[in-house]
Protein backbone atom coordinates (compact mmCIF):
# COMPACT_ATOMS: atom_id res chain seq x y z
CA UNK A 1 0.00 0.00 0.00
CA UNK A 2 0.85 3.47 -1.28
CA UNK A 3 1.21 6.09 1.47
CA UNK A 4 -1.24 8.29 0.98
CA UNK A 5 -0.37 11.91 0.06
CA UNK A 6 -2.10 13.17 3.39
CA UNK A 7 0.11 10.95 5.48
CA UNK A 8 2.80 11.91 3.88
CA UNK A 9 2.69 15.32 4.62
CA UNK A 10 1.44 15.16 7.74
CA UNK A 11 5.03 13.40 8.36
CA UNK A 12 6.80 15.65 6.77
CA UNK A 13 5.03 19.02 8.30
CA UNK A 14 6.35 17.21 11.81
CA UNK A 15 10.25 16.83 10.68
CA UNK A 16 9.82 20.26 9.42
CA UNK A 17 8.60 21.36 13.03
CA UNK A 18 12.32 22.28 13.90
CA UNK A 19 11.80 26.27 13.86
CA UNK A 20 14.06 28.43 12.19
CA UNK A 21 12.43 31.73 13.56
CA UNK A 22 14.28 31.98 16.46
CA UNK A 23 17.40 31.71 14.89
CA UNK A 24 19.91 34.60 13.91
CA UNK A 25 19.11 38.68 14.04
CA UNK A 26 16.40 39.75 11.86
CA UNK A 27 17.17 40.70 8.05
CA UNK A 28 18.60 43.99 7.47
CA UNK A 29 17.17 46.62 6.01
CA UNK A 30 17.80 47.13 2.46
CA UNK A 31 16.57 45.16 -1.09
CA UNK A 32 19.78 43.51 -0.80
CA UNK A 33 20.59 41.72 1.94
CA UNK A 34 19.65 38.19 3.04
CA UNK A 35 19.71 35.80 5.81
CA UNK A 36 20.26 32.46 4.36
CA UNK A 37 19.64 28.76 6.20
CA UNK A 38 21.98 26.25 5.36
CA UNK A 39 21.48 22.56 6.09
CA UNK A 40 25.04 21.46 6.88
CA UNK A 41 25.08 18.21 7.31
CA UNK A 42 24.11 15.28 8.19
CA UNK A 43 26.12 13.60 5.88
CA UNK A 44 29.13 16.06 5.21
CA UNK A 45 32.81 14.56 5.44
CA UNK A 46 33.54 17.52 7.48
CA UNK A 47 31.18 17.14 10.35
CA UNK A 48 33.38 14.50 11.58
CA UNK A 49 30.13 12.21 11.83
CA UNK A 50 26.40 12.44 11.10
CA UNK A 51 25.95 15.77 12.55
CA UNK A 52 23.42 18.51 11.50
CA UNK A 53 24.43 21.91 11.56
CA UNK A 54 21.04 24.80 11.05
CA UNK A 55 24.09 27.38 9.67
CA UNK A 56 22.48 30.93 9.22
CA UNK A 57 24.41 33.08 6.85
CA UNK A 58 24.69 36.53 5.77
CA UNK A 59 26.36 36.58 3.16
CA UNK A 60 29.84 34.56 3.74
CA UNK A 61 29.40 35.19 7.71
CA UNK A 62 27.94 32.77 9.97
CA UNK A 63 25.14 34.45 12.10
CA UNK A 64 23.65 31.55 14.21
CA UNK A 65 24.03 27.86 14.73
CA UNK A 66 21.73 25.24 15.66
CA UNK A 67 23.40 21.82 15.76
CA UNK A 68 20.63 18.98 15.32
CA UNK A 69 22.12 15.60 16.42
CA UNK A 70 20.49 12.35 17.45
CA UNK A 71 21.10 10.64 13.83
CA UNK A 72 23.40 7.82 15.33
CA UNK A 73 21.37 7.18 19.01
CA UNK A 74 21.64 3.78 20.19
CA UNK A 75 19.94 3.94 22.76
CA UNK A 76 23.48 2.44 24.45
CA UNK A 77 22.32 3.87 28.27
CA UNK A 78 18.77 2.29 28.09
CA UNK A 79 20.99 -1.06 26.99
CA UNK A 80 23.18 -1.19 29.90
CA UNK A 81 20.40 -1.09 32.31
CA UNK A 82 19.15 -4.39 31.01
CA UNK A 83 22.86 -6.20 31.47
CA UNK A 84 25.19 -7.63 34.03
CA UNK A 85 27.71 -5.10 35.48
CA UNK A 86 30.51 -6.70 33.50
CA UNK A 87 28.38 -7.18 30.59
CA UNK A 88 27.80 -3.63 30.06
CA UNK A 89 31.52 -2.61 29.39
CA UNK A 90 31.02 -3.36 26.16
CA UNK A 91 28.19 -1.86 25.51
CA UNK A 92 29.60 1.99 26.68
CA UNK A 93 33.33 1.41 24.99
CA UNK A 94 30.81 1.64 21.70
CA UNK A 95 29.63 5.50 22.89
CA UNK A 96 32.77 7.21 21.75
CA UNK A 97 34.45 5.53 19.39
CA UNK A 98 38.22 7.14 19.31
CA UNK A 99 38.45 6.98 23.22
CA UNK A 100 36.85 4.00 24.20
CA UNK A 101 39.16 2.57 26.84
CA UNK A 102 38.27 6.35 28.39
CA UNK A 103 34.45 4.75 28.05
CA UNK A 104 35.08 1.56 29.88
CA UNK A 105 37.43 3.19 32.82
CA UNK A 106 34.59 5.54 33.51
CA UNK A 107 32.56 2.98 33.92
CA UNK A 108 34.77 0.32 35.28
CA UNK A 109 36.10 3.23 38.34
CA UNK A 110 32.35 3.69 38.89
CA UNK A 111 31.16 0.79 39.68
CA UNK A 112 34.61 -0.22 41.53
CA UNK A 113 33.93 2.68 43.98
CA UNK A 114 30.28 1.57 44.16
CA UNK A 115 31.87 -2.13 45.26
CA UNK A 116 34.71 -1.15 47.16
CA UNK A 117 36.95 -2.95 44.88
CA UNK A 118 40.44 -2.43 45.45
CA UNK A 119 42.50 -2.16 41.77
CA UNK A 120 46.04 -3.80 42.19
CA UNK A 121 48.94 -1.44 41.28
CA UNK A 122 50.08 -3.56 38.14
CA UNK A 123 46.55 -3.05 37.02
CA UNK A 124 46.43 0.95 37.14
CA UNK A 125 49.83 0.75 35.48
CA UNK A 126 48.44 -0.97 32.53
CA UNK A 127 45.49 0.89 32.54
CA UNK A 128 47.49 4.51 32.32
CA UNK A 129 50.04 2.76 29.64
CA UNK A 130 46.14 1.78 27.49
CA UNK A 131 44.09 4.98 28.25
CA UNK A 132 47.69 7.19 27.25
CA UNK A 133 48.14 5.24 24.30
CA UNK A 134 44.00 5.48 23.45
CA UNK A 135 44.59 9.66 23.57
CA UNK A 136 47.48 9.66 21.05
CA UNK A 137 45.59 7.49 18.59
CA UNK A 138 42.39 9.84 19.52
CA UNK A 139 44.22 12.70 19.05
CA UNK A 140 45.69 11.28 15.61
CA UNK A 141 42.72 10.61 14.30
CA UNK A 142 42.02 14.11 15.08
CA UNK A 143 45.22 15.65 13.65
CA UNK A 144 44.59 13.92 10.58
CA UNK A 145 40.97 14.78 9.37
CA UNK A 146 41.16 18.36 11.55
CA UNK A 147 44.03 18.39 8.51
CA UNK A 148 42.02 16.88 6.04
CA UNK A 149 39.41 19.99 6.61
CA UNK A 150 42.08 22.37 5.85
CA UNK A 151 43.23 20.76 2.59
CA UNK A 152 46.42 18.88 3.65
CA UNK A 153 45.58 15.30 2.44
CA UNK A 154 49.34 13.79 3.33
CA UNK A 155 49.18 14.44 6.87
CA UNK A 156 46.27 12.31 7.27
CA UNK A 157 47.84 9.47 5.81
CA UNK A 158 51.09 9.83 7.69
CA UNK A 159 48.87 10.03 11.32
CA UNK A 160 46.79 7.11 10.40
CA UNK A 161 50.47 5.28 10.24
CA UNK A 162 50.70 5.59 13.26
CA UNK A 163 48.04 4.80 14.31
CA UNK A 164 48.29 1.44 13.29
CA UNK A 165 50.99 1.07 15.66
CA UNK A 166 48.93 1.40 18.70
CA UNK A 167 46.40 -0.65 17.40
CA UNK A 168 48.52 -3.18 16.78
CA UNK A 169 49.64 -2.68 20.57
CA UNK A 170 45.67 -3.13 21.36
CA UNK A 171 45.68 -6.01 20.02
CA UNK A 172 48.33 -7.42 21.30
CA UNK A 173 47.44 -6.85 24.69
CA UNK A 174 44.04 -7.71 24.21
CA UNK A 175 43.10 -9.34 21.20
CA UNK A 176 41.11 -6.85 19.28
CA UNK A 177 41.75 -3.52 17.01
CA UNK A 178 39.09 -1.18 18.39
CA UNK A 179 36.53 -1.53 21.36
CA UNK A 180 38.92 -4.14 22.83
CA UNK A 181 36.78 -4.75 26.19
CA UNK A 182 40.17 -4.75 27.78
CA UNK A 183 39.48 -2.81 31.10
CA UNK A 184 37.37 -5.47 34.02
CA UNK A 185 35.86 -4.26 36.82
CA UNK A 186 38.75 -4.24 39.24
CA UNK A 187 41.76 -4.57 37.23
CA UNK A 188 42.42 -5.23 33.28
CA UNK A 189 41.53 -8.81 31.46
CA UNK A 190 45.11 -9.93 30.53
CA UNK A 191 48.24 -9.47 31.63
CA UNK A 192 50.61 -7.39 28.75
CA UNK A 193 52.04 -10.52 26.83
CA UNK A 194 55.55 -11.18 25.66
CA UNK A 195 56.91 -9.36 23.64
CA UNK A 196 54.40 -6.23 24.36
CA UNK A 197 56.71 -4.13 26.20
CA UNK A 198 59.39 -4.32 23.18
CA UNK A 199 57.03 -3.09 20.64
CA UNK A 200 55.56 -0.57 23.29
CA UNK A 201 59.10 0.72 23.41
CA UNK A 202 59.94 0.87 19.95
CA UNK A 203 56.39 2.79 19.86
CA UNK A 204 57.83 5.51 22.48
CA UNK A 205 60.90 5.85 20.87
CA UNK A 206 59.38 7.07 17.43
CA UNK A 207 56.46 9.24 18.48
CA UNK A 208 57.86 11.76 19.43
CA UNK A 209 59.88 12.15 16.20
CA UNK A 210 56.76 11.78 14.07
CA UNK A 211 55.24 14.19 15.91
CA UNK A 212 58.12 16.91 15.73
CA UNK A 213 57.38 15.80 11.65
CA UNK A 214 53.82 16.88 12.10
CA UNK A 215 54.33 20.32 13.52
CA UNK A 216 57.32 20.92 11.27
CA UNK A 217 54.72 20.43 8.34
CA UNK A 218 52.02 22.09 9.79
CA UNK A 219 54.05 24.93 11.12
CA UNK A 220 55.49 26.03 8.39
CA UNK A 221 52.45 25.78 6.33
CA UNK A 222 50.99 29.09 5.26
CA UNK A 223 47.71 28.04 4.47
CA UNK A 224 47.19 26.46 7.71
CA UNK A 225 48.43 29.20 9.82
CA UNK A 226 46.55 31.75 8.54
CA UNK A 227 43.48 29.48 9.10
CA UNK A 228 43.89 28.66 12.51
CA UNK A 229 45.89 31.77 14.00
CA UNK A 230 43.09 34.19 15.78
CA UNK A 231 40.39 32.30 14.15
CA UNK A 232 36.73 32.03 16.51
CA UNK A 233 39.04 32.51 19.69
CA UNK A 234 36.92 32.01 22.84
CA UNK A 235 37.79 33.02 26.85
CA UNK A 236 38.03 31.25 29.19
CA UNK A 237 35.06 32.39 31.73
CA UNK A 238 32.49 31.39 28.57
CA UNK A 239 33.95 28.29 27.58
CA UNK A 240 33.31 27.10 31.33
CA UNK A 241 29.93 28.75 31.88
CA UNK A 242 29.23 26.53 28.54
CA UNK A 243 30.88 23.54 30.70
CA UNK A 244 33.25 22.89 28.43
CA UNK A 245 36.70 21.14 29.34
CA UNK A 246 39.82 19.42 28.45
CA UNK A 247 41.59 20.70 25.96
CA UNK A 248 39.65 23.69 24.92
CA UNK A 249 39.47 24.98 28.03
CA UNK A 250 43.23 24.78 28.01
CA UNK A 251 43.73 25.92 25.02
CA UNK A 252 42.16 29.09 26.41
CA UNK A 253 44.32 29.34 29.57
CA UNK A 254 42.78 27.66 32.12
CA UNK A 255 45.00 24.32 33.12
CA UNK A 256 42.45 22.20 34.38
CA UNK A 257 43.32 18.69 33.78
CA UNK A 258 41.49 16.01 36.12
CA UNK A 259 44.62 13.66 35.71
CA UNK A 260 46.83 16.20 37.74
CA UNK A 261 43.44 17.61 39.76
CA UNK A 262 41.93 14.93 41.31
CA UNK A 263 44.82 11.79 39.58
CA UNK A 264 42.87 8.54 39.68
CA UNK A 265 44.19 5.10 38.80
CA UNK A 266 47.83 6.12 40.42
CA UNK A 267 48.22 9.59 37.68
CA UNK A 268 49.82 11.30 40.59
CA UNK A 269 52.66 8.73 40.29
CA UNK A 270 54.06 10.24 36.85
CA UNK A 271 55.39 13.63 36.11
CA UNK A 272 54.31 15.51 33.31
CA UNK A 273 53.00 18.80 32.16
CA UNK A 274 50.36 19.95 31.04
CA UNK A 275 49.78 21.70 27.56
CA UNK A 276 47.78 25.17 28.31
CA UNK A 277 47.36 27.70 25.45
CA UNK A 278 47.12 31.89 25.58
CA UNK A 279 44.27 33.23 23.64
CA UNK A 280 42.28 30.15 23.06
CA UNK A 281 41.90 30.34 19.14
CA UNK A 282 42.08 27.54 16.75
CA UNK A 283 45.71 27.86 16.53
CA UNK A 284 45.90 26.81 20.19
CA UNK A 285 43.34 24.74 19.91
CA UNK A 286 45.94 22.57 17.82
CA UNK A 287 48.93 23.38 19.40
CA UNK A 288 47.37 22.38 23.16
CA UNK A 289 46.49 18.63 21.47
CA UNK A 290 49.58 18.03 19.89
CA UNK A 291 51.66 18.73 22.89
CA UNK A 292 49.65 16.44 24.87
CA UNK A 293 51.37 13.70 22.62
CA UNK A 294 54.66 14.11 23.64
CA UNK A 295 53.33 14.28 27.46
CA UNK A 296 51.41 11.15 26.85
CA UNK A 297 54.45 9.26 25.67
CA UNK A 298 56.41 10.92 28.82
CA UNK A 299 53.42 8.78 30.67
CA UNK A 300 53.67 5.61 28.88
CA UNK A 301 57.42 5.94 29.13
CA UNK A 302 56.94 5.76 33.21
CA UNK A 303 54.69 3.75 33.65
CA UNK A 304 56.39 0.57 31.56
CA UNK A 305 59.56 1.73 33.24
CA UNK A 306 57.73 1.59 37.26
CA UNK A 307 55.41 -1.71 36.06
CA UNK A 308 55.37 -2.81 39.60
CA UNK A 309 54.98 -6.98 39.79
CA UNK A 310 51.56 -8.11 41.13
CA UNK A 311 48.31 -9.19 39.98
CA UNK A 312 46.42 -7.49 37.12
CA UNK A 313 43.00 -7.97 38.82
CA UNK A 314 41.75 -7.93 41.74
CA UNK A 315 41.93 -10.91 43.83
CA UNK A 316 38.30 -10.98 45.06
CA UNK A 317 36.68 -13.61 43.55
CA UNK A 318 33.44 -12.17 44.18
CA UNK A 319 34.04 -9.62 41.43
CA UNK A 320 36.63 -11.06 38.75
CA UNK A 321 37.01 -14.28 37.39
CA UNK A 322 39.29 -16.98 38.74
CA UNK A 323 42.28 -17.86 36.82
CA UNK A 324 41.53 -20.46 34.14
CA UNK A 325 43.85 -23.32 35.76
CA UNK A 326 42.39 -23.09 39.05
CA UNK A 327 38.73 -24.67 37.25
CA UNK A 328 40.02 -27.89 37.45
CA UNK A 329 41.32 -28.16 40.35
CA UNK A 330 39.14 -25.59 43.44
CA UNK A 331 35.37 -26.42 43.56
CA UNK A 332 35.21 -22.54 44.86
CA UNK A 333 36.70 -21.60 42.04
CA UNK A 334 34.01 -23.19 39.62
CA UNK A 335 31.04 -22.02 41.52
CA UNK A 336 32.54 -18.26 41.31
CA UNK A 337 33.42 -18.92 37.17
CA UNK A 338 29.48 -20.37 37.61
CA UNK A 339 27.91 -17.37 39.18
CA UNK A 340 29.89 -14.62 37.73
CA UNK A 341 29.27 -15.67 34.16
CA UNK A 342 25.54 -16.12 34.67
CA UNK A 343 24.31 -14.00 36.85
CA UNK A 344 27.19 -11.76 37.19
CA UNK A 345 28.40 -9.24 40.58
CA UNK A 346 25.95 -7.95 43.23
CA UNK A 347 26.53 -3.99 43.50
CA UNK A 348 25.41 -2.86 46.65
CA UNK A 349 22.45 -0.07 46.50
CA UNK A 350 23.19 3.72 45.82
CA UNK A 351 24.87 6.18 43.49
CA UNK A 352 28.27 7.68 42.45
CA UNK A 353 29.55 10.15 39.62
CA UNK A 354 33.06 9.34 38.60
CA UNK A 355 35.02 11.91 36.26
CA UNK A 356 37.80 11.30 34.34
CA UNK A 357 40.11 13.18 31.69
CA UNK A 358 39.22 11.90 28.46
CA UNK A 359 40.99 13.21 25.11
CA UNK A 360 38.10 15.32 25.00
CA UNK A 361 37.11 17.01 28.55
CA UNK A 362 35.47 15.60 31.38
CA UNK A 363 34.04 12.26 30.69
CA UNK A 364 31.74 11.36 33.84
CA UNK A 365 29.55 8.13 34.64
CA UNK A 366 27.19 8.00 36.91
CA UNK A 367 26.06 4.76 37.85
CA UNK A 368 23.17 4.07 40.21
CA UNK A 369 22.82 0.50 41.53
CA UNK A 370 19.58 -0.86 43.10
CA UNK A 371 21.53 -3.71 44.82
CA UNK A 372 20.74 -6.10 41.74
CA UNK A 373 23.60 -7.51 39.66
CA UNK A 374 22.54 -4.43 36.94
CA UNK A 375 22.76 -1.21 37.07
CA UNK A 376 19.65 0.66 37.59
CA UNK A 377 20.93 3.71 36.03
CA UNK A 378 24.28 4.52 33.69
CA UNK A 379 24.73 7.79 32.25
CA UNK A 380 27.80 9.23 30.62
CA UNK A 381 28.17 13.07 30.79
CA UNK A 382 29.81 12.47 27.58
CA UNK A 383 32.19 15.94 26.61
CA UNK A 384 31.43 16.15 22.69
CA UNK A 385 28.03 16.25 23.77
CA UNK A 386 28.37 19.22 25.98
CA UNK A 387 31.64 20.67 24.66
CA UNK A 388 29.42 21.03 20.98
CA UNK A 389 27.54 23.86 22.46
CA UNK A 390 30.61 25.62 22.57
CA UNK A 391 30.35 25.45 18.66
CA UNK A 392 27.95 28.41 17.91
CA UNK A 393 29.38 31.03 20.66
CA UNK A 394 32.99 30.52 19.22
CA UNK A 395 31.99 30.68 15.10
CA UNK A 396 28.97 33.31 15.20
CA UNK A 397 30.84 36.50 13.39
CA UNK A 398 33.04 34.14 11.37
CA UNK A 399 33.43 32.95 8.13
CA UNK A 400 31.49 29.54 7.05
CA UNK A 401 35.46 28.37 6.60
CA UNK A 402 36.60 29.25 9.98
CA UNK A 403 33.46 27.39 11.25
CA UNK A 404 34.43 24.30 9.36
CA UNK A 405 38.15 24.28 10.83
CA UNK A 406 36.36 25.52 14.58
CA UNK A 407 34.35 22.58 14.06
CA UNK A 408 37.06 20.00 13.05
CA UNK A 409 39.53 22.04 16.72
CA UNK A 410 36.17 21.35 18.31
CA UNK A 411 36.53 17.30 17.74
CA UNK A 412 33.39 16.42 18.35
CA UNK A 413 32.28 12.27 18.38
CA UNK A 414 28.74 11.49 17.04
CA UNK A 415 28.85 8.16 18.67
CA UNK A 416 29.50 9.85 22.34
CA UNK A 417 27.08 12.69 21.88
CA UNK A 418 24.49 10.99 20.68
CA UNK A 419 25.00 7.63 22.86
CA UNK B 1 34.42 16.79 48.26
CA UNK B 2 33.28 17.91 51.85
CA UNK B 3 33.43 15.57 54.02
CA UNK B 4 29.80 13.82 56.08
CA UNK B 5 30.42 16.99 58.75
CA UNK B 6 31.11 19.88 55.67
CA UNK B 7 28.00 18.41 54.22
CA UNK B 8 25.87 19.03 57.32
CA UNK B 9 27.24 22.33 58.02
CA UNK B 10 26.84 23.66 54.20
CA UNK B 11 22.76 22.02 54.61
CA UNK B 12 22.79 24.25 57.30
CA UNK B 13 24.17 27.27 55.79
CA UNK B 14 21.37 26.69 52.80
CA UNK B 15 18.74 26.07 55.74
CA UNK B 16 19.79 29.59 57.34
CA UNK B 17 19.89 31.22 53.77
CA UNK B 18 16.39 33.93 53.19
CA UNK B 19 16.78 33.05 49.71
CA UNK B 20 16.98 29.30 49.80
CA UNK B 21 14.05 28.88 52.71
CA UNK B 22 14.70 26.80 55.61
CA UNK B 23 12.41 24.18 54.29
CA UNK B 24 14.31 23.46 50.66
CA UNK B 25 16.63 21.12 51.73
CA UNK B 26 15.17 18.15 52.68
CA UNK B 27 18.24 15.70 53.53
CA UNK B 28 21.93 15.00 52.73
CA UNK B 29 23.25 12.20 51.78
CA UNK B 30 27.29 10.95 52.24
CA UNK B 31 27.92 7.77 50.07
CA UNK B 32 31.49 6.57 48.63
CA UNK B 33 32.79 9.93 49.07
CA UNK B 34 30.19 11.69 47.24
CA UNK B 35 27.98 14.43 48.80
CA UNK B 36 24.57 14.75 48.01
CA UNK B 37 22.08 17.37 49.13
CA UNK B 38 18.22 16.60 48.36
CA UNK B 39 16.39 19.67 47.76
CA UNK B 40 12.74 20.68 46.83
CA UNK B 41 12.10 20.89 43.39
CA UNK B 42 11.05 24.43 43.61
CA UNK B 43 14.19 25.77 45.43
CA UNK B 44 16.97 23.91 42.66
CA UNK B 45 17.61 27.47 41.17
CA UNK B 46 17.99 28.86 44.31
CA UNK B 47 19.97 27.14 45.95
CA UNK B 48 22.62 26.13 42.77
CA UNK B 49 22.79 30.10 42.82
CA UNK B 50 23.95 30.07 46.45
CA UNK B 51 26.17 27.54 45.84
CA UNK B 52 27.79 29.30 43.32
CA UNK B 53 28.28 31.75 45.35
CA UNK B 54 30.54 29.57 47.73
CA UNK B 55 32.48 28.54 45.21
CA UNK B 56 30.70 25.37 43.30
CA UNK B 57 30.84 27.71 39.79
CA UNK B 58 30.85 24.79 37.34
CA UNK B 59 27.76 22.63 36.64
CA UNK B 60 29.41 19.98 35.31
CA UNK B 61 26.71 17.64 34.45
CA UNK B 62 23.04 17.59 34.73
CA UNK B 63 21.27 13.80 34.18
CA UNK B 64 18.06 12.40 34.96
CA UNK B 65 17.45 8.98 36.98
CA UNK B 66 14.25 7.17 37.51
CA UNK B 67 13.70 5.96 40.81
CA UNK B 68 10.75 3.76 40.04
CA UNK B 69 8.81 2.07 42.21
CA UNK B 70 9.51 5.03 44.44
CA UNK B 71 7.93 8.12 44.70
CA UNK B 72 8.75 10.49 43.50
CA UNK B 73 9.58 8.78 40.57
CA UNK B 74 12.04 11.12 38.58
CA UNK B 75 15.28 12.33 39.76
CA UNK B 76 17.45 15.35 38.31
CA UNK B 77 21.16 15.85 39.47
CA UNK B 78 22.98 18.76 38.86
CA UNK B 79 26.81 18.09 39.34
CA UNK B 80 28.70 21.27 40.57
CA UNK B 81 32.41 21.29 40.94
CA UNK B 82 34.82 24.05 42.20
CA UNK B 83 37.75 23.73 40.01
CA UNK B 84 40.07 26.21 43.01
CA UNK B 85 39.30 23.64 46.17
CA UNK B 86 38.62 20.70 43.39
CA UNK B 87 35.59 20.09 45.06
CA UNK B 88 32.18 18.78 43.80
CA UNK B 89 29.07 18.73 45.74
CA UNK B 90 25.22 17.30 44.13
CA UNK B 91 22.34 18.71 44.04
CA UNK B 92 19.47 16.33 43.60
CA UNK B 93 15.56 16.75 43.16
CA UNK B 94 12.97 14.71 42.82
CA UNK B 95 9.53 15.02 40.91
CA UNK B 96 6.29 13.26 40.19
CA UNK B 97 5.59 11.54 36.66
CA UNK B 98 2.35 13.29 37.09
CA UNK B 99 3.61 16.71 37.37
CA UNK B 100 7.44 16.47 35.96
CA UNK B 101 7.39 20.34 35.91
CA UNK B 102 10.75 22.04 37.27
CA UNK B 103 12.23 25.31 36.49
CA UNK B 104 15.34 25.72 34.30
CA UNK B 105 18.88 26.41 35.40
CA UNK B 106 19.71 27.31 31.83
CA UNK B 107 18.49 30.99 31.15
CA UNK B 108 19.58 33.93 33.75
CA UNK B 109 16.81 34.70 36.02
CA UNK B 110 15.79 37.38 39.20
CA UNK B 111 17.80 34.75 41.28
CA UNK B 112 21.02 35.95 39.41
CA UNK B 113 22.87 34.43 36.14
CA UNK B 114 22.00 31.11 34.69
CA UNK B 115 24.12 27.98 33.60
CA UNK B 116 24.45 27.81 29.39
CA UNK B 117 26.01 24.11 29.69
CA UNK B 118 22.69 22.76 30.95
CA UNK B 119 20.77 23.63 27.93
CA UNK B 120 21.79 20.48 26.08
CA UNK B 121 21.51 18.61 29.17
CA UNK B 122 18.13 19.64 30.11
CA UNK B 123 16.65 18.52 26.83
CA UNK B 124 18.18 15.09 26.95
CA UNK B 125 16.24 14.36 30.67
CA UNK B 126 13.04 16.40 28.64
CA UNK B 127 13.37 13.56 26.01
CA UNK B 128 14.28 10.69 27.75
CA UNK B 129 12.25 11.28 31.34
CA UNK B 130 9.88 13.41 30.39
CA UNK B 131 10.65 16.06 33.11
CA UNK B 132 9.10 19.57 31.58
CA UNK B 133 12.30 22.67 32.57
CA UNK B 134 10.03 25.94 33.11
CA UNK B 135 11.46 28.92 31.01
CA UNK B 136 14.11 26.41 28.91
CA UNK B 137 15.14 28.67 26.02
CA UNK B 138 14.77 25.66 23.47
CA UNK B 139 12.71 22.70 25.24
CA UNK B 140 12.78 20.08 22.21
CA UNK B 141 13.85 16.74 22.00
CA UNK B 142 17.79 16.42 21.41
CA UNK B 143 18.09 12.83 20.66
CA UNK B 144 14.68 11.01 19.71
CA UNK B 145 13.01 11.68 16.86
CA UNK B 146 10.94 15.30 17.15
CA UNK B 147 7.90 12.78 16.83
CA UNK B 148 8.53 10.32 19.29
CA UNK B 149 6.13 9.47 21.62
CA UNK B 150 7.10 8.47 25.27
CA UNK B 151 10.18 8.97 27.01
CA UNK B 152 12.42 6.10 26.50
CA UNK B 153 14.44 6.06 29.21
CA UNK B 154 12.28 5.76 32.07
CA UNK B 155 11.86 1.80 34.09
CA UNK B 156 8.71 0.99 32.63
CA UNK B 157 9.49 1.84 29.08
CA UNK B 158 9.85 -1.22 27.22
CA UNK B 159 13.00 -2.07 25.24
CA UNK B 160 12.57 -3.06 21.47
CA UNK B 161 9.54 -4.07 19.98
CA UNK B 162 9.41 -0.57 17.63
CA UNK B 163 9.64 -0.98 13.86
CA UNK B 164 12.34 0.13 12.30
CA UNK B 165 11.00 3.01 9.66
CA UNK B 166 12.53 3.52 6.32
CA UNK B 167 10.78 5.54 3.35
CA UNK B 168 9.01 2.82 2.48
CA UNK B 169 7.00 2.22 5.64
CA UNK B 170 6.99 5.84 6.88
CA UNK B 171 3.34 6.10 6.64
CA UNK B 172 3.31 3.14 9.53
CA UNK B 173 5.26 5.54 11.72
CA UNK B 174 3.08 6.03 15.29
CA UNK B 175 4.29 9.51 14.28
CA UNK B 176 2.25 9.56 11.38
CA UNK B 177 -1.09 7.53 12.03
CA UNK B 178 -1.48 9.84 15.76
Amino acid sequence: MSPTEQQISEYRRQEQSITLSAVGDPPPEGPHEELFTLNFGPHHPATHGVLRLLVTLQGEVVRSIKPVVGYVHTGIEKTAEDKAYWKVIPVVERMDYLSYYFNAMAFCGAVETLAEVEVPKRAQYLRVIHLELNRIASHLIWLGTSALDLGAVSIFLYCLRERELILDLFEMSSGQRMHTRYFQVGGVMEDIPVGFERKLRDFIEIMPGRADQYGAILNSNEIVLQRLRGTCPLDADTLLSLGVTGPLLRAAGNPWDLRKAAPYSSYDDFAFQIPVGTVGDNYDRFAVRLAEIYESVKIIEQALDGLPEGPHITTDRKIALPPRHELATSMEALIHHFKLVTEGFRVPPGEVYYPIESPRGELACFVRSDGSSKPARVHMRDPSFVNLQALSRMAEGSYIADMIATLAMLDPILGGIDR
Amino acid sequence: MPDATGLELLAKELRDENTVGSEAILGTLHFRARATLEVRPEANRAVLAYLRGRGYASLMSVHGVDYYPHEPRLGVHYELLDMSAVDRVTVTTRVSTDAPALDSVTPDGPDGPGWPTANHQEREVYDMFGVVFAGHPDLRRILMPEDYEGHPQRRDFPVGGEPVIFTYNEHESFGVTR
